[in-house]
């Protein structure tokens, strides 16, 4: 017989982490999760291309010039100077991935810091940074891009350095937004009172509270990263033949679009799915820790 | 042992020396505007307080809404710096005998917004330690300091500790920050407006959890509010604010059975009677408070006040004694002051 009067024990379920609930959301959110595949099929196609017996993506044949799709022992053709077309694309990941990514990262690391910096110390370093990200961001991204890359030089390393510059006042913006917002609320102000430091205040209150909508953000920036270090390949200004890379395949099909369109849109294809791609993932993170309480 | 960096501040002064004293505490705020953003005009947000806290006391601060309730508060604890004033803590002036980091060990301040004072991200064991070790503790000494502060304002720590501000009620969350303003062992806590987000059965029981846990400790409260009604059970002494400046000050018996200043009176005869027989038979006072842009002159309720004369709109009534500890800053209280109600000197 149970009493009545017995306490009964309560059992509950100790409390996942904020992250836990947002990868929780994530794994149900169907697209984000068709999206990562993808991505990561292409990222993980990109790292290991040498182990995937794939045929060398420098190796031309001038008889076997712009073979259609489908062509046996070429599975997506062939290009201008009858490279094989699968190859490149996936050797071409390699340097079009890096030059999505690394820019933005290293955008998102300087952003972060200055945005965060001028959000939490207020006043006029608040003024200095901002005024000086909005000179910047006066000029549209493309241009800014060509015009520091021209000045520096082609390449691919002055091209990453140019895209960096480009998304370092987008995101040192966001950061100082919301860097703003979470100052001005009442746990700050109780921190501040615990006799902490402003160093304390930021890594243990700010940090974890301003870096998710900054990351999101940033994720989205990708997509454009891609789109813009294609754009310079193509100008001549990012990667330079015989390298595969995106864009500039993009650049050097673009004279047989009349004899095999369908060859000179693979890699723009590539690009786009991309992009998509991190795109929508972006999406998915956002509504996965937009937490509504 | 780390624990022993938290230990209970002595007392310095002795029984008869007020805990906090305040004088002449100044905020202006200037507004900024126009093309090289200079100062166009202020705010005058609190203009001259000075008042004491005793020991042990439960100081009632009460007025409307952007009187200068809460920046007194926030002045108090230095979250903003005063323009001018002096704020001193046990005896001791804060900024020259004892420093601002000092001050905040003995003086901690639980807010009106339960969940924007906690950090979503951390659990509320974490919020809780976060001052401790800020202040050296070491890690397990100040998780179960934050254990044994849960279970003082009555939550289990093994069902809440590890829990987020998300997860819990409004009611908890503001336990959670009385938890975390004890987490230094302070000797007077600052309670701007903590329950105004509460509704009334929640309400009630934090009030008797903060009566409770300031008789076992040995607290002093200042407890600011809106709400005449907790004010009046809480409260030992009250202090009533108009635009910025002290318009009464008294024990709360005979600010609630005789206030002088009309303002008072006004507040007073506002707050719904709970008793058939004594009905409010006077009119709800008239119009909105000025513009603290442009205090008016004289005495700033002039613009509002029935009684209301010439001396009222020239000269700022300071505060005059009316009775037993109770002062009154009102022309009609000053002997002499010209008013016609006021005796002659």
């Amino acid at each position: 017989m149970v009493s009545l009067a017995e306490p009964v024990p309560l059992i509950i379920a100790p409390s996942r982490g904020y992250w836990a609930s947002v990868g929780q959301r994530l794994l149900r959110d169907k697209v984000t999760m068709v999206c990562v595949v993808i991505l990561l099929t292409i990222i993980l196609a990109a790292i290991f291309a040498p182990y995937l017996g794939l045929a060398d993506p420098y190796r031309g044949s001038i008889i076997r010039r712009l073979r259609p799709i489908g062509t046996p022992g070429y599975l997506l053709g062939t290009d201008e100077q009858g490279r094989d077309m699968l190859a490149r694309l996936i050797y071409g990941g390699r340097l079009s991935l890096f030059i999505g990514l690394l820019p933005v990262f290293n955008a998102f690391v300087i952003g972060s810091l200055l945005g965060i910096t001028a959000g939490f110390v207020g006043g006029k370093v608040n003024a200095a940074i901002m005024r000086t990200s909005d000179v910047f961001l006066a000029f549209p991204s493309v241009l800014l891009a060509v015009a520091i890359s021209g000045a520096l030089g082609a390449g691919i390393l002055n091209s990453i350095v140019s895209l960096t510059i480009v998304f370092v006042p987008p995101i040192a913006r966001i950061a100082e937004s919301v860097t703003t917002q979470v100052r001005s609320l009442d746990f700050v102000d109780a921190a501040r009172a615990s006799g902490a430091s402003s160093w304390t205040i930021i890594r243990v209150h700010i940090l974890n509270n301003v870096l998710g909508p900054i990351f999101v953000y940033a994720t989205s920036l990708i997509s454009v990263s891609m789109i813009l270090g294609a754009g310079l390949s193509f100008l001549g200004l990012g990667t330079k033949p015989p390298e595969p890379e995106w864009g500039l395949m993009l650049n050097t099909l673009r004279t047989a679009i009349y004899v095999q369109p369908w060859i000179a849109a693979l890699p723009g294809a590539m690009i786009f799915m991309v992009s998509i791609g991190f795109n929508l993932v972006s999406d998915g993170l956002r509504s996965a820790m937009d937490v509504r309480r | 042992m780390s624990a022993e960096l938290l230990a209970p501040l002595p007392d310095v002064g002795g029984p008869a020396q007020p805990l906090l004293e305040i004088r002449n505490l100044t905020k202006h705020f200037p507004i900024k505007g126009g093309m090289l953003n200079r100062t166009v005009a202020r705010v005058n947000a609190v203009d001259g307080v000075t008042f004491d806290v005793a020991k042990g006391e439960t100081l009632g601060i009460v007025g409307e809404s952007g009187c200068g309730k809460s920046t007194t508060a926030r002045l108090l604890i230095r979250l903003i710096e005063p323009d001018q004033g002096e704020v001193r803590f046990d005896g001791q002036t804060v900024g020259t005998d004892i420093s601002v980091a000092e001050l905040r060990r003995g003086v901690q301040m639980v807010f009106q917004d339960s969940f924007a004072s906690l950090n979503p991200r951390l659990t509320i064991e974490d919020s809780i330690a976060f001052g401790p070790r800020v202040r050296g503790v070491a890690n397990t000494d100040a998780v179960n300091k934050a254990h044994d502060l849960l279970r003082r304002v009555g939550m289990a720590p093994e069902q809440y500790a590890r829990r987020y501000p998300h997860e819990l009620s409004g009611g908890q969350r503001q336990r959670v920050n009385i938890a975390r303003a004890l987490a230094l062992a302070p000797r007077l806590l600052i309670l701007d407006e903590p329950v105004s987000a509460l509704d009334k059965s929640v309400e009630a029981q934090v009030l008797n959890l903060l009566v409770d846990l300031k008789a076992s400790l040995g607290l002093t409260y200042i407890f600011v509010s809106h709400d005449l009604n907790v004010v009046q059970y809480i409260s030992d002494r009250v202090l009533v604010m108009y635009l910025g400046r002290v318009a009464e000050i008294g024990p709360v018996e005979s600010i609630y059975t005789d206030a002088r200043h009309p303002y008072t009176r006004a507040l007073l005869s506002a707050m719904p009677s709970m008793d058939p027989d004594r009905r409010t038979q006077e009119a709800p006072i008239a119009g909105d408070p000025p513009n603290p842009i442009n205090p008016p002159s004289g005495c700033l309720f002039h613009t509002r006040c029935p009684f209301a004369e010439a001396v009222c709109k020239t000269t700022a009534p300071a505060l005059a004694p009316v009775g037993e500890s109770h002062n009154a800053a009102c022309h009609m209280e000053i002997a002499g002051s010209g008013h016609s109600r006021a005796a002659r000197a």
